[in-house]
């Protein structure tokens, strides 16, 4: 499956839905996204990944990658993720302590309002 | 031992055509389907590392990717010929500008879901071999 990509903005959280395979062929788009958004003054993104078929290494630095141009914006980088073969691979780099890993859209909205 | 050897252009595109055919001969060898997904991210990690340093330096030479059932193992070999002092090449986007933020990660992450790893570097290029349990009699297993 392709990658496909969808945003929206509630307040001041912007919501990116993927969905498909973040790999070396695709994250670049997600990577372009994620930097056009930041340019257009977005800083506090929510990636929802819980149509994400498959993730690597190549999509991970593209999220690390954006969570450096938020913070440059004081701004914020954070995941939804449910599925277990996708949490495994930030377990397994260690950057389960660096991104904020919600189990809804709803939970990280709620949190990020409490953050404001 | 059965093989099944695969080449293939030093395209991001193909390295999920890859990770497809690793996965299926996996599971026709009788790796458990609940490391099914481990094989598939490790095999995809050495072939995007693979392809992104042959992209770097030997764009027209193929990547070489050899599956085989071994004794109750199932072993994954990605072979590249690119100049071995560059273990961790910068990824680069569609447009070719460099993408920096993952270099190192992907063998991070082999190591991470390998059951057993060997990454040995050569004068042509650096192998990677990966292997995993599978049982003895491994049609059987997915029957």
């Amino acid at each position: 499956m392709d990658l496909k990509l969808d945003h929206h903005s509630e307040d001041n959280l912007t919501i990116v839905d993927v969905e498909g395979e973040i790999d070396v062929y695709t994250a670049p788009r997600l990577r372009e996204l994620l930097i056009d958004l930041v340019n257009k003054g977005n800083f506090h993104l929510l990636v929802n990944m819980e149509k994400v078929d498959f993730l690597d290494s190549t999509g991970l630095g593209v999220l690390v990658g954006g969570l450096k141009r938020v913070r440059a914006h004081d701004g914020s980088l954070e995941l939804v993720c449910t599925q277990e073969r996708i949490l495994k691979i930030f377990r397994i780099t260690g950057l389960t302590k660096v991104f904020g890993i919600y189990s809804s859209v709803d939970e990280a909205k709620e949190m990020h309002g409490r953050d404001k | 031992m059965a093989t099944v050897e695969l080449t293939f252009s030093a395209l991001p595109a193909h390295v999920r055509t890859a990770r497809l055919v690793a996965t299926a001969i996996a599971r026709r060898t009788g790796v458990d389907e609940a490391i099914l997904d481990e094989v598939r991210l490790a095999v995809g990690e050495a072939c995007s590392r693979a392809v992104e340093a042959h992209r770097l330096h030997c764009p027209d030479e193929p990547v070489r990717i050899e599956l085989r059932d071994d004794e109750g193992r199932f072993e994954v070999t990605v072979t590249d010929v690119a100049p071995s002092d560059d273990v961790a090449p910068r990824v680069l986007a569609a447009n070719g500008n460099p993408m920096p933020e993952m270099a190192g990660l992907g063998l991070a992450v082999i190591a991470g879901l390998a059951d057993d790893v060997e990454v040995l570097p050569g004068p042509k290029g650096m192998c990677i071999r990966m292997s995993w349990p599978a049982s003895s009699d491994g049609v059987t297993a997915t029957a």
